[in-house]
């Protein structure tokens, strides 16, 4: 089976194009640029539409505009572009209309600089923008799973009447490796409630208004239904030597790169690390982790960020196993070398 | 003469339930302007039998609720944004009618960014703006519209043209741009006004049917209750007072737009012909069945444009052809040193964690502040290939293998010097084993565009080869060089 030596921010719009995509609309920003310049090259050759907008403010609006037309629309940024974003994602839950948004995530705040970070997780994971509402959060940690989880997106957005979000780094969107290429295409299927500009669509009304207080508070618990919905039908992650583990990490995305390579070597050493990666953040695998919080001697969240995703662990495990946080700021990475050598002298100091 | 209908237009709902259910009077004000203006954009919908097609995007203001009045298929947009919905439902259904209202507030305040770029991109869309020169929902506050000296309640001392600048001529500003079709200013003054308003709102949306582009109608509508008047009084200071500011009129009625909408069509591409474009399912070069001594965690540096990144890409490709894993990473934040370029390459029969080299244990420097930066991180045992044209220093370590390669020198007598790096490539296939001289000769081909330079490339493996053969005899390969 042929295998592409690709870019993650390459792969992302392959597993679009061939997951049923029809429309990118987006505005460029580095380290998400590649997306946007795989989408100019392939959408117009595959016969779809790609569209540079004037701003991330008005791309979400075309998302929303294309969504509600029934389309499979995709778009890409970066921290800064996600920030302008914030309005149209709040629209798109409140109207259920579904859509992919991928977030290269690079360093902040404000301008910050195009090195990786993960510091849009609170944002992205606990509801980007006004109102109760968020999306399914998918993040992959390779090329391929820029692919698969852009291939698989579409469906999910549909299937839950949510923007799906995949949440990437600077480093996930550079790296090439070789990627295997979904062989079949999607087809985007029929919408009921989707206005297609014809007699059977006219009654359709998408709107995110609703004027009276018990119809408002009844669209707010059907949104949270539907979130608590997916924890049951689409928590994912990946466990790495689990089964004997007393010291787990839990990192995704490029984290998760390293905290793979450090558990090798730790192992090598003789210590019994292992590594729960979750490939949704929404919905967060807690359920598991609780489970593991009984077993483990210590759990260590390893992310690029002030310590965001270990909120949701400690709201996990609840107290049950200690949470240690190793973190990095400011584009700053750490090698494999580096994690090893603090998890033993924590060891060593007990 | 012109008929006047006086029976409800089809494509407005029976009732207006939006001011209660049953209604036949809607939640506008008394002698608020949205109400006629509904009417002449209904009618005109039913009279272009376009009703099944029409998609109606909405804005924030009141007209928010345009959905309880038109039975059309119907979108709400966040405020000022509708003409960026509009875009890309046109380019969603080719068929449709995409109609764009939007108030002053909306269109010319916060939305004034989208409504430039979707007029200049000369979308094939229809927007009605409603220019009352207040805030009407909001409780009468300023607006890009409100003319100096006007008293809003956030002018309440009217509009200083020093501290809030001047009323935005709309139409105006979309008559500078090249693409719109159709730019008309009317007035719901009075009924002949009305009767103009009428015509451009008819020509407007007739002109979308025929594909020809973008148009706009901006109408000065009168606002009684937020400028605290009566309804005949409003009409009177619309006429006395706005249009002066707002000189109505046509400002642009062009046969065709400057280009062809069909532009914006795609054409249908088979499913087998995207499969085909994406590359799925193509051959792989498969040569090796390479059994590796050990990982190989490769860095390659240098000066921009020698080759670095592209010449670390070529081995990830010949690892893929050898079926081994790989990976290739960009040298990037805190990992850019030297002021070089650089990227980390893995190589393994195992899936690949980190893709970040921090310690190789193969080294290709290009430059010599490539090997200043990177010498120390070399593994004891590991292997540093120097472009010694370009660093001309010898390796300090001693418990590293050093190839020293006058490889742009060989290069520049080969007739190319962009080949330097495939010569410490080869060598570097020779000595560590990771992939073969036969893979690379089969990928260089398809990684290289450009035939002379694929000829150029292949003549450096040659002599590449013939270097690693007259100095690195094979009992030295374990030592020191």
């Amino acid at each position: 089976m042929g295998q592409h030596l690709m870019k993650g921010n390459e792969a992302v719009i392959y597993g679009a194009l061939l997951g049923g995509a029809t429309h990118y609309f987006g505005y460029p920003i580095t380290p998400a640029s590649e997306i946007a310049h795989a989408a100019a090259d392939l959408f117009p050759r595959c016969g779809k539409h790609f569209l540079q907008a004037e701003c991330e403010v008005s791309s979400i609006s075309m998302l929303y505009g294309a969504a509600a037309a029934g389309a499979r629309v995709i778009t890409g940024s970066s921290g800064p572009g996600l920030s302008l974003m914030a309005e149209g994602l709040s629209y798109l839950s409140g109207s259920e209309l579904p859509s992919v948004v991928v977030d290269v995530q690079r360093a902040g705040p404000g301008l910050g600089y195009i090195w990786p970070e993960q510091s849009d997780y609170n944002f992205i994971v606990h509801g980007a923008g006004h109102g109760s509402h968020s999306g399914v959060v998918l993040a992959p940690n390779s090329a391929q799973e820029m692919c698969d989880f852009a291939y698989k997106a579409f469906e999910l957005a549909e299937r839950y009447r949510c923007t799906v979000f995949i949440l990437s780094d600077a480093y996930i969107g550079q790296i090439m490796e070789p990627v295997e290429l979904p062989r079949q295409i999607q087809t985007n299927p029929h919408k009921d409630w989707a206005l297609y500009g014809d007699e059977g669509s006219r009654h359709n009304l998408l709107s995110s208004i609703y004027l009276k207080l018990e119809e408002l508070e009844g669209h707010n618990l059907h949104l949270q239904a539907k979130y608590k919905r997916m924890e049951t039908e689409i928590v994912d992650f990946e466990e790495v030597l689990t089964d004997d583990a007393e010291y787990l990490f839990v990192a995704y995305g490029i984290s998760s790169r390293i905290c793979h390579s450090a558990v090798g070597e730790l192992r090598k050493k003789g210590v019994k690390a292992g590594m729960l990666r979750p490939k949704t953040l929404f919905p967060f695998p807690s359920v598991r982790l609780r489970q593991l919080a009984g077993q483990v001697k210590k759990m260590i969240v390893a992310e690029l960020s002030n310590g965001q995703m270990v909120r949701d662990v400690l709201l996990a495990v609840q107290g049950v196993v200690p949470v240690d946080l190793y973190n990095w700021m400011g584009g700053r990475i750490p090698s494999t070398e580096e994690i090893v050598l603090r998890l033993q002298k924590d060891l060593a100091a007990g | 003469m012109h008929t006047i209908k006086h029976q409800k237009a089809r494509s407005l709902y029976p009732t207006f339930d939006r001011k209660a259910p049953g209604a036949d009077v809607s939640h506008y004000c008394p002698g608020c302007g949205h109400g006629t203006v509904h009417n002449l954009i209904a009618e005109a919908i039913d009279d272009l039998g376009i009703q099944d097609r029409t998609i109606f995007c909405s804005p924030v203001g009141c007209s928010v609720f345009a959905y309880y009045y038109f039975d059309v298929g119907n979108i709400q947009c966040a405020h000022g944004r509708a003409p960026a919905v509009a875009s890309a439902i046109r380019r969603t259904h080719e068929e449709a009618i995409v109609i764009s209202y939007q108030g002053d507030g909306d269109l010319a305040g916060i939305g004034m960014s989208q409504i430039v770029h979707a007029a200049n991109r000369g979308e094939n869309i229809t927007v009605f703006f409603i220019n009352n020169a207040i805030y009407g929902m909001t409780g009468g506050q300023m607006a890009p519209t409100t003319i100096l000296g006007q008293n809003t309640v956030t002018t309440p001392a009217g509009r200083l043209a020093a501290n809030e600048g001047f009323p935005v001529g709309v139409a105006e500003i979309i008559n500078s741009l090249q693409a719109p079709v159709f730019v008309e200013r009317v007035s719901l003054a009075g009924p002949v006004k009305v009767m103009k308003a009428r015509m451009a709102i008819r020509k407007a949306l007739r002109n979308q049917v025929e594909k020809k582009g973008f148009s706009l109608v901006e109408i000065l509508s009168p606002c009684p209750v937020n400028w605290k008047m009566t309804a005949v009084e409003s009409r009177r200071w619309l006429e006395n007072n706005l249009e002066p500011v707002f000189p109505v009129g046509n400002l642009r009625d062009l046969p065709k737009g400057p280009f062809d909408q069909v532009d914006k069509k795609k054409a249908r591409i088979s499913d087998r012909k995207i499969l085909e474009i994406l590359g799925v399912g193509e051959e792989e070069v498969h040569t090796g069945t390479v059994r590796l001594k050990e990982e190989q965690n490769f860095k390659i540096a240098g000066f921009g444009g020698q080759g670095v990144l592209s010449t670390g890409i070529l081995l990830a490709n010949c690892a893929i052809a050898e079926g081994l894993k790989t990976t290739w990473l960009p040298s990037y934040g805190a990992e850019m040193r030297g002021g070089t370029a650089n990227a980390s390459i893995n190589i393994s029969h195992e899936t690949i964690g980190s893709p970040i080299v921090s310690f190789p244990n193969a080294l290709m420097v290009m430059n010599l502040p490539s090997l200043d930066a990177f010498e120390d991180t070399v593994r004891p045992g590991g292997a540093i290939y120097v472009n010694s044209s370009l660093a001309p220093r010898k390796v300090r370590r001693e418990d590293v293998t050093a190839y020293h390669i006058p490889a742009s020198d060989i290069a520049n007598d080969l007739g190319g010097i962009q080949c330097a790096s495939v010569i410490l490539l080869t060598v570097y296939a020779l000595v560590s084993g990771a992939i073969t001289i036969e893979t690379l000769q089969k990928v260089i081909p398809l990684a290289i565009k450009r035939k002379n330079l694929v000829d150029l490339n292949m003549r450096a493996i040659e002599v590449g080869i013939a270097w690693h053969r007259e100095n690195c005899p094979k009992e030295e390969k374990t030592t020191e060089v």
